[in-house]
């Protein structure tokens, strides 16, 4: 065992997800690559063949999707120790990926997994990971991340999860999911229209908002509990949570004082207080990194348009000027940019821009592209697009150059939003 | 009392199935101008309030009849618009004339966008349009407690295809009258 470190690895989304049936609950096709890939070999882990889930399959799969990765066919080569590797058996691989799966008593399984420097002939990387079986498709995307950041110096997002509506006919389900569309679990089903899913900051509860009571309410559910609360139910709209990042208090969007303005409180509604006094439209805001400031969307100079403005009072100052409108803006999590949704001549577009240059660049080819969100890492946006008729979910790279699609089994999906990185 | 207290829960469990029957048609509702109100004048005006209650008129309420303006319940707009248009003010106007001499009616204003913005822009437009149609009804009239405004947004759309024959449908103001 030695050179192994034990991960400790029970957090409570784990749990969560070793509840839930393992199947595909979408279609992946990836476009694009990345400038340079680096290419990899996973061989297939000793004794993983037993198991209903294949490690080696699910690792494979995540770092295709990433891009950055040229995945090397094995080839019946079959090393499951250092000693077992013959390096000049690898030609043109940078890295080896080699390990095995045991069952353990009580239903448990012990995960050996090796990251190997097949050019410098070193180990980059060594764990030793005991969990549940169920939990195994978990265990891959723990190692899919460790080799994510080991060979690119980015934090890897595998095992983080992401939240978007399911509408099929008029069942609208708020659904939560693994980062690669498995282990859908559904938050909330109802007839009524469900918008703006928010993660908290910890991953532990999802704010959103529903039309259950006749018109726009926000709530604020525990993803452990199910339980909710309501966060705001004044007359009129009540919309567009988002979370501070350290989670004591949201701004919401309310229209009891008029139209769309934005208003800070509490995670339960207490302590409300105004936020903007446009007097127009001010909508979806979003915290930077270090809570200081609020991006929004707001018509108050004729037409939709991104703005930020600090929190503690202060003049708002409009960021976007091309095209024709511009919505629904998520800071960048390094805080020196953002994305958005970018709409000229009928057609919407995924745009960033940062706040140095002020330059936008447009991320995709436009359609019906809308509410984009970055992972965690900010490699990557996760957006609403429509393909063969029906709302998809998709991902593209920060630089634009891979391009993801996700399609459901069924129904449209809409208002997706990638979750946090979760506290081991 | 406790005959009282009976009497009482089945007006309220009356009232609550009243209530939740426009809801339902309301989103049916396939053409701009519903005529499938009639009898729905019975069922809440007397079970809200029990004791007076004069014959509540049905057969001369204009609000029947189809050939009146009253029978046009929706207004429309341009894109990101939601100021009442002249075209629709003769309606909102015959509204606020009705409400103002039926103080025992209610109406919800629906506001509604076509897909052509966020969702959470589009609901705040769809509010702002179900507001501006309200303070036309006050002006002519209405009473504040006789209208509710809610915003849809682009969540409930009439029509759905990207284009500007369903989008011209979908921006709208319904008058709801419950």
């Amino acid at each position: 065992m030695k050179g192994f470190a034990v991960l400790r690895y029970f957090g409570w989304v784990l749990l969560l997800c070793a509840a839930l049936p393992a199947h595909a609950a979408l279609n992946i096709e990836i476009i694009g690559a990345g400038e340079h890939q680096i290419p990899v070999a996973i061989v297939p882990f000793a004794g993983e063949g037993k198991f209903a889930q294949s490690i080696s399959q699910v690792v494979s799969a995540d770092l295709a999707r990433s891009g950055l990765f040229r995945l090397v066919d094995p080839d019946g080569k079959a090393p499951h120790e250092p000693r077992e590797v013959v390096y000049a058996d690898w030609p043109g691989v940078d890295a080896l990926a080699i390990g095995s799966v045991e069952e353990q008593i009580n239903g448990r399984v012990a995960v050996k997994f090796r990251l190997l420097d097949a050019v410098k002939k070193t180990e980059l990387v060594g764990q030793a990971v005991s969990g549940k079986a169920d939990q195994l498709r978990a265990i891959a995307h723990r190692i899919a991340d460790m080799i994510y950041e080991k060979l690119t110096g980015d934090a890897g997002v595998f095992s983080t999860r992401i939240a978007y509506i399911n509408r099929q006919e008029r069942v609208n389900r708020l659904v939560v999911a693994d980062s690669d569309g498995y282990g859908e679990q559904t938050v909330l089903s109802t007839s009524e229209p469900i918008m703006s899913p928010a993660w908290s900051p910890d991953g532990s509860h999802l704010a959103y908002v529903t039309f259950e009571q006749g018109h726009a309410v926000v709530y604020v559910q525990s993803l452990l509990t199910n339980q909710r609360k309501v966060l705001a139910n004044f007359p009129g709209s009540n919309s567009a949570p988002a979370w501070s990042p350290d989670g004591k208090q949201l701004a919401v969007v309310l229209t009891r004082d008029g139209s769309s303005q934005i208003y800070l409180a509490r995670p339960d509604g207490g302590d409300l207080r105004r936020l903007t006094f446009s007097g127009e439209i001010d909508t979806e805001p979003s915290f930077s990194p270090d809570g200081q400031y609020l991006l929004f969307t707001s018509d108050r100079g004729g037409s939709p348009q991104i703005y930020r403005a600090p929190l503690d009072g202060g003049p708002a100052e409009r960021m976007t000027f091309e095209g024709g409108n511009n919505f629904s803006p998520r800071y960048s999590p390094d805080g020196k940019g953002f994305v958005f949704a970018h709409l000229t001549n009928g057609s919407f577009y995924i745009a960033t821009q940062d706040f140095e240059t002020k330059q936008m660049q447009l991320l995709t080819e436009g359609g019906w592209e809308k509410k984009p969100s970055f992972a965690p890492n900010g490699k990557l946006i996760l957006f609403a697009t429509e393909a063969q008729g029906r709302g998809i979910l998709a991902t593209v790279s920060s630089d634009g150059r891979v391009k993801q699609r996700m399609f459901p089994q069924a129904g449209d999906i809409r208002e997706p939003t990638w979750g946090p990185f979760l506290k081991q | 009392m406790k005959k009282l207290l009976i009497g009482v829960l089945l007006v309220n469990l009356l009232a609550a199935c009243a209530s939740q029957k426009p809801k339902e048609t309301a989103v049916e509702e396939a053409k701009p101008a519903p005529v499938a109100e009639t009898p729905r004048a019975v069922e809440t005006a007397p079970a809200a309030a029990p004791a007076p209650a004069p014959a509540p008129m049905v057969a001369a309420d204009p609000l029947n009849d189809p050939n009146s303006i009253l029978a046009k319940r929706s207004t429309y707009y341009p894109f990101d618009v939601y100021v009442v248009q002249d075209d629709d003010k003769p309606i909102v106007q015959a509204h606020a004339r009705y409400l103002s001499e039926h103080a025992n009616r209610n109406v919800r204003l629906e506001g509604n966008c076509d897909e052509r913005g966020s969702t959470e822009y589009n609901l705040g437009l769809g509010q702002r349009r179900a507001d501006g149609v309200k303070k036309m009804l006050q002006v002519g009239g209405a009473k504040d407690n006789q209208i509710e405004t809610v915003s849809y947004g682009e969540e409930k759309p009439r029509l759905t295809c990207h284009e500007e024959k369903c989008w011209k449908e979908n921006r709208r103001t319904d008058l709801n009258y419950r």
